[in-house]
Formats: C-alpha cells, sequence, structure tokens
C-alpha cells in the first residue's frame, strides 16, 4: 500500500502540480507580505495555516493514493470509520440530547449508507474504491453537517419550548403530536443550506466536482448532470439522516411516563 | 358513601441531583375543594404540584387519584383528569379558540364549539374566539389558560399561582371569575400561591410549606396566619 503511494510521488505529473503550488504560494506570500506592511499581525497565523493546509491535503493525497491499491470490499470498512468520525464530530453539537451518539451514528448510516448503496447499484457510483470512498465521503459529510444542524437546532427547540411541550403534555397529548412543531423546526432548519445550494446550482456557484471535471477536460454536460446526481445525493443522504435523527430523538427525550427529559447543558 | 377524598399524596418524595425538593409530603385534597398549597418562592410548591400530574416523576412515595396509584393510568389519561394551569400562560400562536381547543387537537379528537363558546363566556371572554392569541393582555392570556384546561373537563386542577404575574386589577378580575367558574362547575382543585389574602379568599383548607416539607396543616386562614407569625 505504501509503495503503491510512493508511485504516486514519483508521477511527472506532480513536479507540474508542485510547480502550480509555487506559483500559488507567491500570491499566498504576497498577503504575508500585505499583512506585514498594513501592520495587522496575522503573518503568523496566515502563513502557518497556509502550510498546515499544504501537508494535510498532501498527506490525504498520499493515503487515498495509498488506499486506491486496497480490494474494493475495504471500502466499506473506510466509509463506516469516516461514518465513526462524522459521528463523533456530530454529537458535539447535540452533547445534552439522550443516546445523542447512537442516534447520529445510526441515522448518518442509514441516510448516507442507503445513498450510497442504492446509487452504487444504480451504477452512478463505480463499485471501485477510487469511487466509493471519494464520493462516499462526500455524501457522509454531508449528512454530519446536516444531523450537526438538526441536533443543534432541535437542542435549542427543546429548551426554549420547553413550557410549551409541558403545557401539550399537560392537556394530555401524545408525545409525538406535543413535539411535532419543535421536530419539524429542527428537521426544516437542518435542510436550509442544501434547499439553498440546490435553489443557487449553476446560477450562483459552480460546485466543485462539475468545476474539477471541466477542468479534467470532461463533456460539460455530463460534468452538470454527475454534479447534479452528486447534489441529489447529498440532499437524500442528509434528509433521511435529518428525519431519522427526528424521528429517534423524539422517542428519546421522554420518559416512559411521557415526560419531557431535562436536556443537559453540554 | 364513596370516598371523598379525590387526589391523595403519600409520604410524597422527589431529589434532584441529591436536592431534595418535595420531602416526605402526604396530602388529601377532597372532592370540590380548594385546597392551598401556601408557602415562600422555593418552598417546593411547584415541584410538589408537578408531580401531581406526574409531569415530574416522585423518587418515592405515591399519589393515588381516586383511590387508584397514579401509576396504573395512562399518562396522557391522568393528565386528562388532573389538569394543570401554569404560572405563564404560555399560549401557542394561533387564535383564542385554538388554544382553548389544543387538548382535544392534540389527541386528534373533536371539538366542541358549543362548549368552547360557553367557557369563554363563563371566563369573561365572550367575543374572543377568533382573536389572535398573540394580542391578549396578560390578564386575558391567563384566563384562556384557564379555559384551556377546564375545556379537558378534568376531575381536579391544579393552579400554580394563576394570576402572581398579573398587575392587580388584571389579578382580581382573574380571581373572581376563576372563583366563580370553579364554584358553577363544582370543581375540585389545587391552589399554589405564595399570596395570604388570595390562600384564605379562595381555599378552606390546605397545607403551608418550607423546605420541601409541609410544616403546617389545616384550614387556610390558619396555614397563612402561621406564617405571618413566623
Amino acid at each position: 500500500m505504501l509503495q503503491d503511494a510512493l508511485g504516486y510521488v514519483q508521477d511527472p505529473i506532480v513536479l507540474e502540480g508542485l510547480a502550480q503550488v509555487g506559483a500559488a504560494t507567491v500570491l499566498a506570500v504576497l498577503v504575508v507580505l500585505l499583512s506585514w506592511r498594513r501592520g495587522l499581525g496575522l503573518e503568523s497565523e496566515l502563513s502557518g495555516a497556509f502550510a498546515r493546509g499544504f501537508v494535510q491535503i498532501v498527506a490525504v493525497g498520499l493515503v487515498i493514493g495509498g488506499l486506491l491499491a486496497v480490494p474494493v470490499v475495504w471500502s466499506t470498512l473506510i466509509l463506516l470509520g469516516m461514518v465513526g468520525g462524522a459521528t463523533w464530530i456530530s454529537r458535539q453539537r447535540g452533547e445534552g440530547l439522550p443516546g445523542v451518539t447512537q442516534v447520529s451514528f445510526l441515522s448518518i448510516t442509514v441516510g448516507a449508507g442507503l445513498v450510497v448503496v442504492t446509487m452504487t447499484a444504480a451504477g452512478a457510483i463505480e463499485a471501485t474504491v477510487r469511487s466509493l470512498v471519494p464520493v462516499g465521503s462526500l455524501v457522509i459529510a454531508n449528512a454530519m453537517k446536516i444531523n450537526s444542524l438538526a441536533l443543534d437546532r432541535l437542542k435549542d427547540e427543546l429548551r426554549d419550548k420547553r413550557n410549551e411541550i409541558e403545557v401539550g403534555l399537560a392537556l394530555g397529548g401524545p408525545p409525538r403530536a406535543v413535539l411535532a412543531r419543535p421536530l419539524r423546526t429542527s428537521v426544516r432548519a437542518s435542510l436550509i443550506p442544501v434547499v439553498d445550494s440546490l435553489k443557487s446550482l449553476g446560477w450562483v456557484w459552480i460546485p466543485g466536482v462539475m468545476a474539477g471535471m471541466i477542468l479534467g477536460g470532461e463533456n460539460p454536460v455530463y460534468a452538470a448532470l454527475y454534479q447534479f446526481v452528486i447534489m441529489a445525493m447529498i440532499f437524500a443522504a442528509g434528509g433521511l439522516t435529518s428525519l431519522l435523527t427526528s424521528l429517534l430523538m423524539g422517542r428519546r427525550v421522554m420518559t416512559e411516563a411521557e415526560q419531557l427529559r431535562r436536556i443537559g447543558d453540554g | 358513601m364513596p370516598d371523598p377524598r379525590l387526589l391523595t399524596t403519600e409520604n410524597l418524595t422527589r431529589t434532584v441531583d441529591g436536592e431534595t425538593l418535595v420531602a416526605d409530603v402526604s396530602i388529601e385534597v377532597r372532592a370540590e375543594e380548594v385546597f392551598v398549597v401556601f408557602g415562600p418562592s422555593g418552598s417546593g410548591k411547584t415541584s410538589l404540584l408537578r408531580l401531581l400530574n406526574r409531569l415530574d416523576e416522585p423518587t418515592s412515595g405515591a399519589v393515588r387519584l381516586g383511590g387508584t396509584d397514579y401509576r396504573t393510568i395512562a399518562p396522557r389519561t391522568l393528565r386528562q383528569r388532573v389538569g394543570w394551569v401554569p404560572q405563564a400562560p404560555t399560549l401557542v400562536g394561533g387564535t383564542v379558540a385554538e388554544n382553548v381547543a389544543w387538548g382535544p387537537t392534540l389527541r386528534d379528537e373533536p371539538v366542541d364549539t358549543e362548549q368552547l363558546h360557553e367557557l369563554l363566556d363563563r371566563l369573561g371572554l365572550s367575543g374572543f374566539a377568533d382573536r389572535d392569541a398573540d394580542r391578549l393582555s396578560g390578564g386575558e392570556a391567563q384566563r384562556v389558560a384557564i379555559a384551556r384546561t377546564l375545556f379537558n373537563d378534568p376531575d381536579v386542577v391544579l393552579l400554580d399561582e394563576p394570576a402572581s404575574s398579573l398587575d392587580a386589577q388584571a389579578a382580581e378580575r382573574v380571581e373572581s371569575l376563576l372563583a366563580d367558574v370553579m364554584d358553577a362547575y363544582a370543581l375540585t382543585a389545587v391552589l399554589v400561591t405564595h399570596d395570604a389574602d388570595r390562600a384564605r379568599r379562595l381555599g378552606r383548607r390546605g397545607v403551608r410549606m418550607e423546605g420541601g416539607r409541609v410544616v403546617r396543616r389545616g384550614k387556610s386562614t390558619d396555614v397563612v396566619d402561621a406564617s405571618a407569625s413566623s
């Protein structure tokens, strides 16, 4: 696996890439100099972030280079590892909510997993590590973001609307009906970024996958179609994740005696 | 002859994170009486009230409704039978009628509009049904909250300082309409208050709480006087 990764480093195109990095670095140095000249005091932070970003992205390139050589079944493990990481990050947004880790893991796994499996079966994602890992990670990362937004909003809603929820329960309302409004608000809020992205797709921004494909010489119409497929996958995975999180959380925040649990400060 | 004790608690206790909010409280609320729970802020009155409709879970002890342990009654049924008027009205968006009918709406049950209008009339809210609930005064909102609870036709009503956040005039109006409606519907109520005059006017019997415990019980006048002398 290491030899495969090193093989990519020795490819002549890497030298070409390094030259391009050099040109980009000149521009970055210009910004650092301007910062120094204007006395902004940001030189150390800017140059540190620039160098760090370079090291991180090259390291990821090497890791992916190594991974491309492993059998396709490894994709599942790699993607599950990514779901684990996504769960770990997302749960922090919902800290204080009961069972937030299990709910996040289950929702992201089902939301992103269902989309990746369906689209692989449909042929939109090639059943190779080269395709499954990057596209899968894109779907998982977006499911994570949407899950975080849903948890963050739900936590606020449950705290802010505690009185309203308890009045509803005290009127003999079923928890499902009493929680409908805060759960709906959290799902809606979590999907705003992806809905806005879909609305602005193409005329406000050209997303990375399409831009990359066009730069790589791909047919622009096919690039647009594939980009839309990616957006649809993000939308589907995010929607499923958010809905599942709200459904599972709606049960967890109530006790068996239909009392609203205390939501921690986390 | 049926047991006149409609709602009773036996050694009811609730402890949260090592802090005892309600300690060993035993009370008997008789049918058609207003039972006063009197005491200063932080004495455990509201915590006790929240145990009576099981919005919170007791750590130990029991609550009986009509002689039945309330843990054997489904929570939704229990809360319909033991209604709760919170300190803040907490109305939801929409009209007054929608707020009053919130209980049956949540339960997906039909709404008896005739009864709804009758209740609004009794609480001095004639003609308010279609008004926007967000535009009501504090006193009006509190009366809507009372109507919302009564519309569920409860056996017992828990009143948590229902007029404490209102100005004197609005509080007096709420109190007098409440007294009328309790009388008209022969209601049983548990009234939590820190106001000695209100306790004397509305209740016959009651307890005085301090530090989560009952420190005195008897006629509401005695309970209040004991407080005044301490």
